[in-house]
């Protein structure tokens, strides 16, 4: 390997994390470089561009200090790799997967390529196996599968990491004994963040199944490019290699995009919306189409990302753009965190797009969707009531009417409300459910088939269990 | 071949040198690992090459080797039921050489080369016959559903100098001789191939004057596709723009479908790829994936593959057409093709149009949208096929305004266009009955009206209804609804029976998924009269609380589970049960 090694002694320009270098044959593109520093620093850095006589290279951590007299950058001949191994699990690593809880460093079981490489959309499991959250919300009306890919859309100042760090805590595959790991990546998050995260993970006492990455917002910003990409490849191969379902949690993925804004502009390419690159749809697919099942293996990477809508606009280009990658969206609503309730789902707004799939008899009950329907729609039915409501007083509305406000409001605070520490099975879920739907008259609940009703209706079920 | 060298490589853009004598649009293979790549532009003696494949890895100097052909698609028996990526490898065949990942620089063939399939010949066509490109030299039959006709392939013309007999034969072998005239003599085999960017080429184009009957209620009664025609579904993230796009390959009456999907999710087109080989053609019973091709170059592929998805599709539905069928392709979607469009016109650094787009993006759109029509197809027997196109359209942040969607409408007949807001209140399908748009209403009210005589008018009154409604809803919110006149209320109340009781349709209900057109007629039959008929009793004083209260119109809100050999007595029964109860109630008002 190391007469693969090439070393150029001057650098043409250095300005925001880029360092232009003469060309030498040779240069592989997308291939990782050293730059040392005049301080004697070293830094990892990628080719971006090269041509014959010019090779354009993203330097990670920045180009500040860089001395483009002094600066020297060793050409290592491979695209970049990261160590991974089974012994990450426990462990807290940078953004480029470099040990950073005082720990030994890992040895290698394989070097591999942070880009990954794409499944074959033919070699494809659909995913339809049911994950319990235990958070009502999210089980009983956005079902997450495995291999799934479910944001979180948030806001600033509202508790998606709570939320998350829940999911993590509480999250299982029912009646399975099958091993289950959890990636988690900070990019750019404040200390304080990373610090919560963390410790709400140690204090599940499972911390042998979690591989955590940070990357503060102290941290390079050029890093947060790849700690996405370190994360999910850590992810595949315990995924892949060792047939574990993992659970990818990443926060906050606007950071990241953020971060892609500011190296677009650095490379001086024409912005697209809001000065985001115009490929950052494909970009951000090629770390969101990391999720899924592959025929044939035991395995399962889900992701779960997060992040912030910059002033709570649902189509500013980050959301929008992950909407329509991702199956699916949680939206958190500001006015239901106002209200005091946890988690603040916007039911209306949300949507798991695999849902359908991984429901039903033999995987949830059998009575799932169609009460999932029904509350939707007594809940949407209920907030128009409200709105009407405001303007024309509650007296004008017909009984039919009271009752479907009533049930709104006990919706929200009986059915998406729930502790941080609670955990509810998905019969518990759909048996609250149940009880709110039991306060409308039986002949509303049209979408549901009457041997359900019959069978689930808590009218009926106490008959039964009273003979 | 001409061989030259790597000189720069800016992702999916490779500039190589020493490459005079390529032409535009050459496939070049690029570098040691040789990966598949287009030339888009020469200057002087450098060529601009988009990549299909990742670059990574790749050296300055490497070479580069120009093929002399343009990107052809192999086309012949063994193109059903596949799926290839945007360069026409099966990646399922991938899958068994390189495992579940998708590996670059893999070179397989499209069509299974090893295959024999039973070839019956033309008994019409003799040894010394002139033969024309087009002309029928036998079938095979492909798939129970799919009778593959093997014809003489576009720019042969000639004698036929010898034909072979029924018989077991691979699309490599042999089945007939043609002289071209010089002494020239070319091959026939079961399979040829055509470049993909090319249109192929028929004898004259027809008007659409026939529907494509999707069984969508609100695509075939409201705003109907021809055969032949061009569509465009555009909605925003959520709003059901790909299960929409997946019922109508499912449903539509066509002999073929093609199903691209071009830089969207690999789930999805896993579910499409299930779905399909679970799911019955309703005429014969037999799994649609025998009459379905499928294209699948997910966002995570390379992107500049999301063009030749696009270019591939249709030409793998012309070369059906040719053959006398009715195709459909939908494309999901084309806002990632014209994504990759722009990455790539960045990196050539040309000029940029609206939003970064490249200026030529309408002509390019264009280009792929003219493909669709109705034709009277080349060669003997005479015979007509159609190619339907619908394309997906995904706007940033649901507005319509930007330059794909506006583009894409200066091209298209039938405007689907989908509504976040529906999808949000749980109306499938989310499509907007105040945007939409259908230029094909006229040409095509002449079949409709041939079958069902007030198709038109029905199809129109519905949406006055619903264009009234949208009006006395800002009122409502303004003062509430008591504040409307009860002829108002009725009309809000028939509005809302259009909406739910026919507009909404479930594509996962086992016989709602999918509605016959007499059926969908029917349906609005019955809620027109119904509100018809309750005017009646209203203008005769009778209270709008007892029309509400009638127990039709819970029976009409069930029409849609009542199958479709069940409808026509159900409707009768419907139309009496309104007509007699309406009429008991103005009789019994009057006596009051």
């Amino acid at each position: 390997m190391s007469l693969s090694v090439k070393e150029v002694r001057k650098a043409l320009s250095a300005k925001g994390s880029l360092l232009l270098v003469e060309a030498i044959p040779g240069i592989r593109y997308g291939e990782v470089v050293e730059v040392t520093l005049g301080t004697g620093e070293t830094r990892l850095g990628q080719v971006i561009d090269v041509s014959r006589d010019v090779a354009v290279i993203q330097v990670f951590g920045g180009v500040s200090e860089v001395n483009t007299k002094a600066a020297r950058v060793r050409f290592r001949g491979e695209t970049l790799r990261i160590p991974v191994s089974l012994d990450m699990l426990g462990r807290i690593f940078d953004g480029l997967a470099r040990p950073i809880d005082g720990g030994p460093p890992i040895l290698p079981e394989d070097w591999a390529d942070i880009n990954g490489a794409p499944i074959n959309p033919a070699s494809r499991e659909p995913p339809s196996e049911f994950i319990e959250t235990g958070i009502s919300a999210i089980d009983g009306l956005f079902s997450i599968v495995r291999g799934q890919k479910l944001p979180i859309f948030s806001g600033a100042g509202l508790p998606h990491n709570r939320i998350a760090a829940q999911i993590v805590r509480q999250a299982r595959v029912r009646g399975k004994g099958e091993k289950f790991a959890v990636v988690f990546a900070a990019i750019g998050v404040t200390y304080e963040e990373a610090y919560f995260f963390m410790e709400s993970l140690r204090r599940t006492g499972n911390i042998e199944n979690i591989v955590a990455f940070i990357n503060t917002a102290a941290s390079p910003v050029i890093e947060r490019i790849a700690i996405p990409r370190v994360a999910l490849t850590t992810a595949e191969f315990l995924a892949w290699k060792y047939g574990m379902h993992v659970l990818v949690v990443m926060t906050d993925m606007t950071n990241y995009c953020e971060a892609l804004r500011e190296l677009s502009a650095a490379r001086e390419e024409i912005p697209g919306r809001r000065g985001y690159p115009g490929y950052m749809y494909t970009d951000l697919a090629t770390i969101y189409e990391r999720a899924g099942r592959i025929r044939g293996k035991d395995g399962s990477v889900t992701q779960m990302p997060i992040l912030t809508m910059p002033d709570d606009d649902i189509t500013h280009p980050i959301p929008d753009l992950t909407g329509y990658i991702t199956e699916g969206q949680i939206v958190l609503s500001r006015d239901l965190h106002r209200k005091g309730i946890y988690p603040p789902v916007d039911v209306l707004l949300s949507l798991s797009r695999l849902m359908k799939d991984g429901v039903g008899p033999g995987k949830t009950r059998e009575d799932h969707y169609q009460v999932f329907m029904q509350l939707i729609a007594a809940y949407t039915e209920g907030q128009y009531l409200r709105e009407l409501s405001a303007i024309v007083g509650t007296e004008s509305l017909s009984e039919r009417d009271k009752k479907y406000l009533a049930f709104a409001d006990l919706f929200e605070r009986r059915f998406i409300n729930q502790g941080e520490y609670e955990r509810r099975t998905i019969e518990q879920t759909l048996d609250i459910g149940w009880e709110l739907l039991a306060t409308l008259p039986e002949e509303e609940l049209k979408l549901i088939s009457v041997e359900n009703i019959k069978k689930y209706h808590p009218k009926y079920r106490r008959k039964s269990k009273g003979e | 071949m001409v061989k030259g060298r790597i000189w720069r490589i800016s992702g999916p853009l490779v500039v190589a040198e020493q490459m005079h004598g390529s032409m535009v649009y050459e496939v070049v293979y690029v570098g040691e690992e040789r990966l598949i790549g287009e030339i888009i532009g020469m200057q002087g003696d450098r060529a601009f090459i988009q990549v299909y494949e990742d670059t990574s890895g790749l050296r300055v100097g490497e070479p580069v080797e120009g093929s002399g052909d343009l990107l052809s698609a192999e086309l012949g028996p063994g193109i059903l039921g596949r799926v290839f990526d945007g360069l026409q490898r099966p990646l399922s065949d991938m899958e068994l050489i390189v495992g579940p990942f998708v590996e670059r620089g893999v070179k397989l063939p499209s069509l299974p080369r090893d295959k024999k399939w039973v070839f019956r010949r033309n008994t019409n066509l003799r040894v010394g016959d002139k033969v024309r490109p087009g002309d029928v030299l036998g079938t095979v039959k492909e798939t129970e559903l799919v009778l593959h006709k093997i014809m003489v392939p576009p720019n042969v013309h000639g004698t036929l100098v010898e034909v072979a007999g029924d018989g077991d034969y691979t699309v490599e072998d042999a089945i007939g001789y043609v002289d071209v005239g010089g002494g020239r003599k070319v091959e026939l085999k079961l399979m040829h191939r055509w470049p993909v960017r090319k249109p192929r080429p028929y004898l004259s184009r027809l008007e659409p004057t026939e529907p494509l009957i999707i069984g969508q209620r609100v695509l075939d009664m409201m705003f109907p596709i021809a055969r032949g025609g061009k569509a465009a579904v555009p909605g925003g993230f959520g709003s059901g723009k790909t299960v929409l796009l997946q019922t109508m390959t499912k449903w539509a009456r066509t002999q073929i479908n093609i199903y691209v999907g071009c830089g969207e999710r690999g789930n999805e087109m896993a579910d499409a790829l299930h779905s399909f080989l679970k799911l019955k053609d309703p005429e014969s019973g037999r799994p649609l994936a025998e009459k379905a091709v499928f294209i699948a170059n997910t966002s995570n592929m390379p992107v500049a593959a999301r063009e030749t998805s696009v270019f591939l599709g249709v030409t793998i539905g012309e070369y059906f057409r040719d053959m006398g069928y009715d195709v459909l392709m939908v494309a999901d979607s084309t806002s990632r093709w014209a994504e990759a469009m722009r990455e790539i016109s960045a990196r050539l650094e040309e000029m940029p149009g609206e939003e970064g787009f490249p200026a030529y993006l309408g002509s390019r759109l264009a280009e792929f949208y003219e493909r669709a029509g109705r034709v009277k197809c080349a060669g003997s027997p005479e015979r007509t096929g159609s190619l339907t196109i619908v394309g997906a359209v995904s706007p940033p942040g649901a507005d319509f305004s930007e330059p794909v969607t506006q583009n894409t409408l200066r091209y298209i007949g039938t405007l689907i266009a989908l509504d976040v807001a529906l999808a949000n209140r749980r109306h499938f399908p989310a499509i907007s009955w105040l945007i939409s748009y259908s230029l094909y209403v006229e040409t095509l009210a002449r079949w409709w009206e041939k079958r069902f005589p007030n198709w038109k008018a029905m199809r129109d009154e519905a949406l006055e209804i619903l264009q009234r409604e949208n009006e006395l809803m800002e009122i409502v919110r303004l003062v509430g609804p008591d504040a409307l006149p009860d002829s108002d209320k009725l009309l809000l109340d028939a509005a809302r029976m259009i909406r739910e009781d026919f507009l909404q349709q479930n594509a996962f209900h086992p016989i709602d998924a999918y509605c016959p057109p007499e059926k969908t007629v029917g349906m609005m039959e019955v809620i027109l009269t119904f509100y018809h008929e309750a005017r009646k009793a209203l203008e005769a004083g009778v209270p709008l609380e007892k029309i509400r209260a009638l127990p039709v119109r819970a029976k009409i809100a069930r029409m849609k589970e009542v199958e479709y050999d069940k409808f026509p007595s159900v409707k009768k029964e419907l139309l009496k049960e309104i007509h007699e109860s309406i009429n008991s109630l103005i009789g019994g008002g009057a006596a009051a």
